[in-house]
């Protein structure tokens, strides 16, 4: 009797997110097909195919729609006009170099102060404790115009000051995990002949990583969609990152061009959507994993 | 073992150290000391007390925007937990699909804040025109509109972590609770939810912190329109360095200002909620 009800009700409840589904991922389906729209048309009827409905008879309906297909124009003329697929190089680089020296540079650091026990290491700690509180427009302007002095405002630079502004959170995760290794492993390498390079590298990072994962996630998600951090650090003649271009194409007095905004939308969604379909059941993982710890 | 480590710290530490003291050290205190100053770039400033911090309150924008923003904060935090968990406890019964949905409630998390602002842009401008009228037509349009953009985005990222708290609840704890004759009610209120503390803890600093801080959905959304009523704290301190000419010292001591406040909720709200957490 249970087992029936219980079946009956998830059926109904399968139906119910089934839909709901479907309701979620509208928007972006919106955003694709308006994409391949007329300009005149995407303001005005975003959410038909044409200009007009079924109600007003198949063939209008059916002309509407050819008249308002334009093929890849809009895709075209909005990578033309922002350039997209340098911002895209830009981004892509800009992340994974950004990512792969937070982890390698704030577990070294998280290792060592959390092994070298001293007031000055616990000092570290609890500034970077301290760091992840402090939301960004407190240092935005100071950051911008130091950055700009020591000349960082290239895509090798910024690499420095994510280095920076990401630190508190990755070393506050990777201390969280060292101090949970415990010390005998890395006595027993020591013995054995190991100086503290060796044993980082062969024993310690290699336990280190599920904790690696989850930090490089939090921090990828991150710094691919930061808007304002690299909108005031780079030289914004020479280098832009996704976010940017996109923003550019908003001009002056708020006109937006319609048509090359659906595609760059589009093509900034595809990229995360092939990544998050790759490793999926990382990010997942990654996220829980941190909110425990953070 | 600690002075064998303790030579190599230019190799371990060093890098980090000076990387976060160019990014966060040198930066925060600038910002403070600058706060009290008069200037348009760093080598200018002069020292002028409090006058920066006097002209904040005298800013309707300012006063305008810190309200946008705590009524905003409260009703976003409310809506995505609620939904986060109601769908969180619904996911986990084991039907049919859990996974699929799963990974669709999830995904628009990942797509930044600016392309969010300009999706939804699209979608509320096209449901206004039924009306004649923009999102950009009155404050309560870009409010509500960026309630509903950020359940959209965070609703997925709060579910999951939610997901991952009920199921550390060990079984036999709530079949011990209907043994006992608890209704269903009784063991979400008396049993659940003690339970996932901790997950509540966790999303609801998120939730919050995210909604005070935000601005590229913001910015995306109504860019501030109309007249700036649409603000949320984050744009007006930005708009206050880079769009009025010599308005930076005050734009600097609307920053501290907003450092202050959300340092204030964060460490309240962990506390307040950790002291509700129960041990296993």
């Amino acid at each position: 009797m249970s087992s029936v009800r219980k079946a009956k009700h998830g059926w109904i409840l399968t139906l119910i997110f089934s839909i709901l589904s479907v309701v979620y991922v509208l928007p972006i389906v919106i955003v694709t097909m308006n994409s391949f729209k007329l300009k005149a048309y995407i303001n005005r009827y975003p959410f038909q195919l044409g200009p007009f409905k079924l109600s007003d008879g198949w063939d209008r309906f059916v002309d509407g729609i050819q008249k308002a297909f334009v093929g890849l124009e809009n895709y075209v003329e909005g990578v033309r006009k922002i350039d997209f697929f340098r911002a895209f190089g830009y981004s892509l680089f800009i992340t994974i170099c950004s990512v792969a020296v937070i982890i390698i540079c704030t577990s070294m650091c998280a290792w060592y102060i959390t092994r070298v026990q001293n007031k000055f290491t616990k000092g570290i700690y609890y500034l970077c404790l301290f760091s992840m509180i402090v939301p960004f427009q407190m240092v935005m302007f100071t950051l911008s115009k130091l950055a700009n002095m020591l000349h960082l405002g290239n895509p090798v630079g910024i690499i420095l000051v994510y280095l920076g502004f990401g630190a508190g959170l990755a070393v506050f995760m990777f201390c969280g995990f060292v101090k949970s290794i415990p010390l005998e492993i890395e006595e027993a390498a020591m013995i054995d002949g190991c100086n503290p390079i060796q044993t980082y590298f062969q024993v310690v990072f290699p336990i280190l990583k599920p904790t690696a994962i989850t930090v490089a996630i939090l921090q990828a998600m991150w710094i691919w969609n930061d808007y304002l951090l690299p909108s005031l650090v780079l030289d914004r003649k020479r280098y832009t990152t996704i976010p940017i271009a996109i923003q550019y194409l908003k001009g002056g007095y708020g006109s937006i061009d319609w048509g090359a905004m659906m595609a760059m939308l589009v093509l900034a969604i595809i990229p995360i959507i092939i990544f998050y379909a790759a490793c999926q059941k990382h990010i997942i993982e990654g996220v829980v994993a941190g909110a425990v710890k953070g | 073992m600690d002075k064998a480590i303790k030579k190599y710290f230019p190799l371990f530490a060093l890098p980090t150290l000076a990387a976060f003291t160019i990014g966060f050290i040198i930066p925060f205190i600038m910002g403070i000391y600058l706060s009290f100053c008069k200037f348009t770039t760093i080598t200018d400033a002069k020292i002028i007390g409090f006058s920066n911090y006097t002209k904040i309150f005298g800013d309707e924008t300012f006063v305008h925007a810190l309200w946008y923003t705590v009524l905003f904060t409260i009703v976003s935090v409310l809506l995505i937990n609620f939904f986060a968990f109601v769908i969180a406890m619904l996911l986990t019964k084991g039907i049919r699909g859990t996974n699929v949905f799963r990974t669709i409630f999830f995904m628009p998390n990942l797509i930044g804040g600016i392309v969010l602002g300009y999706i939804w842009q699209l979608i509320f401008n096209g449901i206004l025109a039924h009306w004649d009228i923009t999102l950009m037509y009155h404050e309560k349009y870009g409010f509500w509109g960026l309630v509903i953009l950020m359940c959209w985005q965070q609703v997925g990222y709060m579910m999951i972590i939610y997901i991952a708290g009920i199921q550390n609840i060990p079984g036999d704890l709530i079949e011990a609770a209907k043994i006992d004759g608890a209704t269903s009610w009784q063991v979400l209120t008396k049993v659940t939810l003690p339970m996932v503390m901790p997950s509540i803890t966790v999303c609801t600093f998120l939730t919050l912190t995210n909604g005070f801080k935000l601005y590229d959905q913001n910015m995306a959304l109504t860019a501030g329109e109309p007249a700036k009523m649409s603000q949320l704290l984050a744009l007006n301190i930005y708009d206050t360095f880079y769009g009025r000419n010599g308005w930076e010292g005050v734009g600097q001591a609307k920053a501290v200002v907003f450092f202050i406040i959300v340092a204030v909720i964060a460490v309240t709200q962990n506390y307040l909620t950790r002291s509700k957490e129960v041990q296993q």
